[in-house]
């Protein structure tokens, strides 16, 4: 039933191969082929260049009011590609071989095998477009190591990678934007995917500044949209990142892949109060020199200075002796859950009992030096000081997990097609490259790789290889849809009910996190599906709006996507509760070893899941794509 | 903590505005000064009455979405910090606080808090890039850049577009940010090639999309959440004369209606 389309031949030459068969459009033909580019981060601002440099009319939307400010540009640590500058044994295989086994063997090797080959054109790609990466004395680029891997192979700029690459994808598209290859549609957000015979052919939007609702048309759609983190109300996504786009285009055939994986970053600054909106990240580089620790004594009342090194418990250093503080993202958040559930977590000042563990350079310190510190870590104890008013170098930081990334997202064969023909889906938006974790400096690599060089040459393919009827605004496939949404719209407004958008919000992100989070349990998945059901129904009796659809109206945004938010949150539980095993990111209770560390089932779950829409309330239906693995040898994490 | 707020609530840019005062309590100090208003806003929401409308999005200080005048000041007046990241403890308990939006003729009310900042794309689009069609990039390790280039780049690369600096100018000029993007590329040997269109390029948007001159206040430099530093613009000055001793003028650098440089 689901057809990858990966190319055949040795792993190497598949996409060399793929790409020297793809069919091609004449120069003079491309400007007959409108292409839209739903979001305007890495995947989207890159694919939305290139294509026009090709000669593609693309139509770009975001709901932001500049493409600049898409959510990659929050992005801190770096990139990763094979260029083994370094001669530290570094290739494209070895890049291809960390990332499966990171992903805990859940991500399909011929798209990784992809990924690792064109990582080093991107570095190439960014450099000639000016992006201020770290550079030697000598003039070369400089790279440092990341978690998961034995070399260096991060590029970097500063603490603010994500924020220099999407600003070289943004001028290549204002570039575009004034050669009139590509018109740009800000503060414009997608509501719908338009289908024509079974082609996806077009998109509604609501424009966000006047609130009309709007059909345009297309041959082909492509959904760089983000991930859907905020599913669990607290994260370390934008505010306004949201699953809208992708969950309109499931619920009008496309599949979606291991909605469940979900990445959870060790190193948060802790939630502070019940008002609090977002998490921040502090890089995962700080735990190079902190050391992670909770009191030894539950109901610990002295703050940590004055608390002896032998009444401390370095819980990653004593279960993990091998990788100590450096062991994966997945693994150092789940242990600090524990030490926490356990009761020796650390609240505000030290307080005992809160969400919260230690993270301690004192010994960094007096080893290194208060200045050697302030050079490497400065600026993240800056953002420390300023959110949370202590000073880091006086005593340590307190941190936790929060949800960071999401690995699934829209299915896609090794085209970055969707089962909906024509659609197209790019970035965090889909499942493909990162399993069930995602190693660190993975995600611009992935979002770059898709779309300037994956999406550019598999778009022109579809084009060339398929036969597109004239549509215009005015078929009634457009009108139709347009009528659905103006109306779906109207009904958040006649509930006239009593509770605002953000009290629902902030409710499911309770049940997801609770139950959905870092430990999850059918006895739990169960219980979440049901009350994730209730609340869904009290959102449609008991929604309050004002004001009106036809106009600038912020409390709308919010609730037309906490809608999507609350069927995609079901669905999140139903899949996790169908992987019995534990992998990655996804740690099922009942699967673990003796020593609680998670248990894979290769036997019965290697493969995505990918659930296909059925209506309204009724249940999704499974698809299994079964993974194999030829080059990549089958193991248990281990970091003891 | 409890305050009294006087914010400036204007339906859309053809619309009058005026302040309406506003109470509001409970709000602790560790809250963000958005996160006070979001609490404000629940509270008019649940009321019957127009939640304020702002702009925001990633509340780390890195999108540039978020920002308004707090009692004047751009951002709230916190060294290196946007209003996303500005906490409460920074207020007195009472205080009473001032909201406006950043006001200037270039950047239109759009409601409430939120102004329009599409002219700073196109400054962007007259110069503000390197022209490098994908695929057709020389290996990265053939550029060598010098460290203290590849510093001062990133110095000037920082810049968020968030428009406090036009914000805080008492001319309203743009110089800081446009200064800030010519910097980062004129800088690097990948912009030398189109170095003085550019320069021509993004001055001449600047100027038509009705933003100020410049007449060294430095009030941008203070406001600058990235801390963008006042020299950029003298470097942007020189690179305009030496634009003009390459025989560059704005009359034989052809630059469209939109300010599109021409090659």
């Amino acid at each position: 039933m689901l057809e990858t389309n990966i190319p055949s031949g040795p792993i190497e030459q598949k996409w060399e191969n793929c790409r020297s068969h793809m069919m091609l459009v004449n120069p003079a033909n491309r400007r007959k082929h409108k292409v839209i580019v739903v979001g305007s981060g890495l995947a989207g601002a890159a694919a939305a260049a290139t294509l026009g440099q090709q000669g593609y009319p693309v139509h770009n939307f975001t709901f932001h009011d500049s493409p600049r400010r898409a959510h990659s540009i929050a992005a801190q640590g770096g990139i990763n590609a094979a260029k083994n500058y370094r001669n530290d044994g570094d290739s494209i295989f070895r890049l291809f071989y960390d990332t499966v086994k990171g992903g805990d063997f859940r991500a399909r090797e011929a798209n990784v095998y992809r990924l690792a080959e064109i990582s080093v054109n991107i570095i190439d790609q960014c450099v000639a477009q000016g992006v201020p990466f770290a550079r030697e004395y000598g003039g070369l680029l400089d790279t440092r190591s990341f978690g998961g891997v034995q070399v260096q192979r991060t590029f970097y700029a500063r603490g603010q990678t994500g924020q220099q690459l999407l600003l070289g994808a943004y001028q290549a598209l204002e570039e575009q934007i004034a050669a009139g290859t590509v018109t740009m549609h800000t503060r414009c957000e997608m509501l719908d995917v338009v289908m024509v015979d079974g082609q996806a052919r077009g998109i509604i939007t609501r424009d966000l500044r006047t609130g009309a609702v709007q059909a345009h048309t297309a041959d082909v759609v492509i959904l760089a949209t983000g991930g859907y983190g905020n599913v669990f109300y607290l994260s370390t996504n934008a505010m306004n990142s949201n699953t809208t786009a992708i969950w309109r285009a499931h619920k009008r055939g496309a599949f979606f892949g291991n909605p469940c994986f979900t990445q959870i970053h060790p190193t948060c600054i802790p939630r502070s109060s019940e008002h609090q909106s977002k998490l921040t990240l502090m890089s995962e580089s700080l735990r190079n020199d902190g050391r992670v620790w909770v009191p030894k004594k539950k109901g610990e009342t002295r703050k940590a200075n004055q608390i002896p090194e032998d009444e401390r418990d370095y819980f990653l250093e004593r279960r993990y002796p091998s990788f100590g503080n450096l062991v994966p993202r997945d693994v150092a958040s789940r242990a600090a859950k524990e030490v926490c559930d356990e009761g020796y977590g650390i609240g505000p000042n030290g307080t005992p009992g809160g969400l919260g563990v230690y993270l301690d350079f004192g010994a960094a310190i007096k080893r290194l030096g208060l200045e050697a510190i302030k050079e490497r870590y400065g600026n993240l104890f800056e953002i420390y000081e300023r959110i949370t008013g202590e000073d880091a170098y006086k005593e340590p930081m307190r941190i936790y997990p929060a949800v960071h990334y999401t690995m699934g997202g829209l299915w896609v064969d090794y085209n970055l097609m969707t089962t909906i023909p024509g659609l197209f889906a790019g970035g965090e938006a889909n499942f493909s490259d990162h399993g069930a974790n995602r190693l660190g400096a993975s995600a611009l690599m992935q979002g770059l790789a898709d779309g300037y060089f994956v999406l550019p040459a598999t778009v022109p393919n579809y084009i060339a290889s398929n036969k597109f009827k004239p549509v215009s605004e005015t078929d009634a496939e457009f009108v139709q849809a347009l009528e659905e949404n103006k109306k779906w719209l109207q009904s958040l407004f006649d509930i006239k009910g009593e509770r605002t958008p953000d009290s629902f919000h902030k409710q499911l992100g309770d049940i997801m996190w609770e139950y959905c989070g870092m430990a999850r349990n059918a006895e739990g998945l169960t219980k979440a599906i049901k009350e994730i059901k209730d609340l869904k129904a009290e959102f449609w009796k008991n929604l309050k709006l004002i004001g009106k659809g036809e106009e600038l109206n912020q409390s709308l945004e919010k609730a037309n996507r906490i809608a999507d938010f609350l069927e995609l949150g079901i669905l999140m539980c139903t899949d996790a509760l169908e992987r019995g095993e534990s992998c990655g990111g996804h740690f099922r209770t009942e699967s673990q070893t003796a020593e609680g560390e998670a248990m894979r089932n290769d036997e019965q779950f290697a493969y995505v899941s990918a659930w296909q829409w059925q209506g309204p309330d009724q249940p999704e239906k499974l698809f299994k794509d079964p993974l194999t693995f030829e080059h990549v040898h089958l193991t248990q994490r281990s970091y003891k | 903590m409890k305050f009294a707020l006087k914010v400036w609530r204007q339906h859309d840019a053809n619309a009058a505005g005026s302040f309406v005062d506003y109470e509001i309590d409970g709000i602790t100090a560790d809250m963000s000064f958005l996160e006070m208003i979001d609490a404000l806003n629940e509270k008019l929401l649940l009321k019957g009455e127009d939640p304020i409308t702002f702009e925001h999005d990633c509340r780390e200080g890195i999108c540039g979405s978020c920002g308004f005048l707090i009692n004047g000041l751009a951002h709230g007046g916190q060294k290196a910090t946007t209003v996303c990241q500005l906490a409460m403890r920074f207020f007195k308990d009472g205080d009473t606080i001032v909201l406006e939006p950043w006001r200037a003729a270039a950047f239109p009310i759009v409601r409430d808090l939120m102004v329009d900042r599409s002219a700073f794309d196109r400054i962007i689009q007259s110069g503000g890039y390197i022209s490098v069609p994908t695929g057709g990039a020389p290996e990265a390790s053939a550029i060598l850049v010098g460290k203290d280039k590849a510093d001062v780049a990133f110095d000037a690369a920082a810049c968020i577009g968030c428009g406090a600096c036009v914000a805080a100018c008492p001319n309203t000029s743009a110089m800081l940010f446009t200064a800030a993007k010519m910097t980062h590329l004129n800088s690097l040997p990948q912009g030398q090639p189109q170095r003085d269109a550019r320069t021509l390029g993004m001055i001449t948007t600047m100027e038509q999309e009705g933003f100020g001159n410049c007449t060294n206040h430095g009030e941008c430099e203070m406001v600058c959440p990235k801390e963008i530093p006042l020299e950029f613009i003298g470097k942007m000055n020189r690179d305009l004369i030496r634009a003009a001793m390459n025989g560059q003028t704005e009359a034989n650098v052809r630059v469209d209606a939109n300010g599109k440089m021409v090659d």
